[in-house]
């Protein structure tokens, strides 16, 4: 078997593959749907109804879209320069915990104060957190894929410490949760009576600078020829240092203010369950995007879609809702394969 | 001496497309037992298609491979089958050595050749194998060496022996002269012929006219895949040659000396480290000047890296003193060099002179994506920018579907003319020239050279750093020799023989260490 380059995918493939990866995951999540014994015509359209059958439906996705939107991009920003930020997770966790910081005692009585400055809080925190090993990286050549990914269990544990501590609600009677943040940093909601908040406009303006900032600007050009060849870069006179901790900075701050986004748009306040993953799956998110900003969009959409109508679906069917996981990832694997035959023509020799 | 009804290899209509690409176009060749043929043909001519054809490694679309058996008879190999190829007696010493650093030679050579149980018992038996294979070639090499620490030439012998002694009839060398002194390169003649009279056939792939006057009994010519023309060697005539590669008539041009000009650049006592302690380039003394290219011959991996990255701005030198344009460098900043007006071609194109993946014309603004012509306030202006590069385009005759296909479609002689359109279009004071016409066509060569001369006449000073010897004989002005870091003082090319020189690069001629 041989791959052979295409000269240029055309429209069918550039749009069939992509579809024709998700009929493929489906039918593949059809064998344990068909062992844990659901009827699979009607668990896939409780599926799709509980993910886009009605106006609550889609503003469930979009909400549960709205974090992974965020650490998507993040993981994006990073990816995009080779830096391997597997600590999205752990940024997000910085950020929600700056804007309860900032936000749980009203020192401004006005929202137009209040909500940028924990946005800023909260994109600073998580920039910090990946400035870290970022620095480490670039001073002292440490592999970030080990640094990033442990310093979630670092920030977690922090969490865990400032819930039961300093931070904790005393209102709480002892429940590890933080205080919560004031009316006035709360995101507006979209839709009434919904739990879809102003943090997906904050998500889908950002996912519109980050491609921007990447395809046109000369910072973006620096990112991607760091990322492409850092060798090429580095002789045309680019600093890799710099162009990394600039990264860092976009790429944290991007993860961060998921955090933020989760706390004053859905929970209030800061738990150790604030988020099921969001971190790691920005990187999924990411890869199916193929790391283009704008896609990123996308492809959180369809994930989001797959976790919360897989959710319901389990409610109704009676099934685990660990199919839900095996859903994505089973998308995830036949979007890679997919995106592998729409650039090269597969020769059996 | 050659016994051309001994057919030891006959390829017959051997035919590969690889999408609307022809590789191969009904190509017919043979070779005979004892018989050197020459491979020649540009880069992309399909030379490395038609052996990877048969070694197994690719597929004809059309036509036949034949090998003779051990009595002679010719007998259609299987496609697509490496180890047919091998068991039928074809070896390959390719470009990059494939050995292993760490293991001795004898290991190199026994590797994969023997079973894991009995590897004491094998050992000596090969080793008995071995020194009767090197009495008969005349090829030598330390057994229990380390591969790491062989010469190239030696390596190369290594690679040679390791063919011999799987029994190979058929060798096949491509480009085995790219790494070697020229002394080197008789030593490896001397042995192919003694082989030869032993029965050893040999394809030898080269696009090195005179080497393959000197070597091959017999010239295959391939020219976009189709075989253009084949010659008895000794009827040749090398013009003829070279136009046959090239499809048309090549004029190279040669020296052209000007009067010399101000002082562009003085190293005194200069050192750069290497990555790993020691000094890549010791107490080195160069003074250039404008309107002269100063040529640095050397075998690869003497110093010539850390003098192309010193005068590129990416090593900070640990002693002496540089001096560029008449001030004392303070500032070892490859943007800072760029803005001050030196023109730097990396010997590396795909690793340090392109990203890949971006386009043509941002490959095009590489080194000059910060001036105000290509951004303002951190927005690139990406149509002034495409509009850029396709003037470089038109001017420097790059060949590619248009400014914004990604750059790694281009062939490496294209690549390098965008590079060096680059590099002219800011007019730089100091060119350096690292390797420019290494694995380029005739007729990019030409190109290069030309644009270079050119360069010189309108005011640069050049620093061309060449393991092509005739390169630098044919365009420098003054020529220095750079070995194990050491620098020789620069004279002038009409005062120095190639014969002076390769022994130099060896280590062996006077004045190699006078610094």
């Amino acid at each position: 078997m041989r791959l052979e380059p295409r000269e240029s995918p055309g429209l069918g493939l550039r749009f069939g593959a992509p579809a024709s990866a998700i009929v493929a995951a489906l039918l593949l999540a059809a064998i344990p749907l068909a062992f844990a014994g659901a009827p699979l015509a009607t668990a896939y359209a409780a599926m799709f109804d509980g993910a886009l059958g009605s106006v609550f439906a889609l503003t469930e996705t979009l909400t549960r879209a709205t974090p992974l939107i965020l650490t998507g991009l993040a993981v994006t920003a990073a990816f995009r320069a080779k830096l391997w930020n597997i600590g999205a997770e752990g940024q997000l966790y910085a950020g929600a915990l700056a804007a309860v910081v900032i936000a749980s005692h009203a020192w401004s009585s006005s929202p137009f104060v209040m909500i940028p400055s924990m946005l800023v809080a909260g994109a600073a925190a998580g920039a910090v957190l990946l400035l870290i090993p970022t620095l480490l990286k670039t001073r002292l050549g440490v592999d970030e894929v080990v640094t990033t990914l442990l310093l979630n269990f670092v920030m977690l544990l922090f969490v865990s410490m400032m819930v039961e501590g300093p931070l904790q609600d005393p209102m709480s009677m002892g429940w590890p949760q933080s205080e919560p943040i004031v009316d006035e940093a709360v995101l507006p909601e979209l839709v009434p009576r919904t739990r879809l908040h102003a943090g997906l406009i904050i998500a889908l303006v950002a996912a519109v600078l980050l491609s921007l900032l990447i395809n046109r600007t000369r910072w973006g050009l620096e990112m991607r020829a760091v990322g492409a060849n850092a060798d090429a870069a580095r002789f045309a006179g680019m600093k890799i240092g710099r162009v990394m901790v600039f990264t860092a900075i976009i790429s944290g701050g991007l993860a961060g203010l998921a955090g933020v986004s989760e706390v004053a748009g859905v929970r209030g306040y800061v738990t150790l369950d604030l988020s099921p993953g969001y971190g790691y799956a920005g990187i999924v998110v990411a890869m199916l995007a193929q790391l283009s900003a704008l896609g990123v969009v996308v492809s959180a959409i369809f994930i989001a879609a797959v976790f919360v109508g897989a959710d319901s679906m389990g409610r109704a069917m009676g099934v685990s809702s660990y199919l839900a996981d095996l859903i994505v990832a089973l998308s995830l694997l036949t979007m890679l394969v997919a995106g592998l035959v729409a650039r090269y023509r597969i020769r059996w020799a | 001496m050659t016994d051309v009804s001994a057919l030891v290899l006959r390829l017959t209509g051997i035919t590969k497309r690889f999408g609307p690409l022809v590789a191969n176009d009904r190509v017919d060749l043979s070779l005979g037992r004892g018989e050197v043929l020459a491979l020649l043909g540009e880069n992309g001519a399909g030379k490395s298609t038609l052996m990877s054809i048969l070694f197994g490694h690719y597929t004809a679309d059309e036509g036949t491979v034949e090998v003779a058996d051990e009595a002679g008879n010719l007998r259609e190999l299987r496609h697509g089958s490496p180890a047919a190829a091998l068991e039928a007696g074809v070896g390959m010493v390719h470009q990059h050595f494939t050995l292993a650093d760490n293991l001795s030679v004898l290991d190199n050579i026994t590797l994969g050749t023997e079973g894991l149980w009995r590897v004491f018992q094998a050992r000596a038996a090969a080793r008995r194998r071995l020194k009767s294979l090197m009495d008969d070639s005349g090829l030598t090499v330390p057994l229990d060496r380390p591969v790491g620490t062989l010469s190239v030439g030696e390596q190369q012998r290594t690679e040679i022996l390791k063919a011999l002694y799987r029994g190979v009839r058929i060798l096949v060398l491509d480009e085995p002269t790219a790494v070697l002194t020229p002394q080197e390169v008789n030593q490896l003649f001397d042995t192919l012929r003694r082989l030869t009279r032993q029965g050893l056939s040999i394809i030898f792939i080269s696009h090195k006219l005179d080497e393959v006057t000197a070597i091959s009994d017999r010239v295959a010519i391939l020219r976009a895949g189709k075989l253009v023309g084949q010659r008895q060697t000794q009827a040749v005539d090398r013009g003829e040659l070279a136009e046959l590669m090239v499809g048309h008539a090549v004029e190279l041009h040669g020296r052209d000396p000007q009067p010399r000009g101000a002082e562009v650049a003085r190293l005194d006592k200069l050192s750069v480290p290497g990555p790993r302690g020691g000094m890549d380039l010791k107490s080195a003394d160069l003074t250039l000047f404008a309107r002269e290219i100063v040529g640095i011959a050397g075998v690869s991996g003497n110093g010539q890296g850390a003098l192309a990255a010193l005068f590129s701005g990416l090593a900070q030198p640990s002693g002496g003193s540089f001096q560029l344009f008449g001030n004392e460098v303070t500032r070892f900043d490859a943007g800072a060099f760029v803005a001050g007006g030196v023109g730097r071609i990396p010997e590396d194109r795909h690793r340090d002179g392109t990203v890949g993946d971006m386009t043509v014309w941002e490959n095009a603004i590489l080194e000059t994506y910060r001036d105000g012509a290509n951004q303002r306030a951190g927005w690139m202006r990406i149509g002034a920018a495409r509009d850029h590069a396709k003037g470089l385009i038109g001017a420097f005759d790059v060949r590619c579907p248009g400014p914004d296909a990604p750059i790694r479609l281009l062939s490496g002689g294209n690549m390098q003319k965008l590079i060096i359109g680059r590099v002219l279009e800011n007019k730089p004071r100091l060119i350096v020239a690292n390797q420019p016409t290494r694995g380029l066509d005739i007729g990019a060569v030409a190109f290069v050279q030309d644009r270079l001369l050119e360069a010189k006449r309108d005011g640069a000073a050049i620093l061309l750093i060449s393991e092509d010897l005739d390169e630098l004989f044919q365009i420098a002005d003054r020529l220095a020799v750079i070995h194990s870091g050491h620098l020789s003082e620069a004279r002038p090319a009409e005062e120095l023989t190639k014969r002076q020189v390769g022994l130099m690069m060896a280590g062996e001629g006077q004045g190699a260490h006078a610094a």
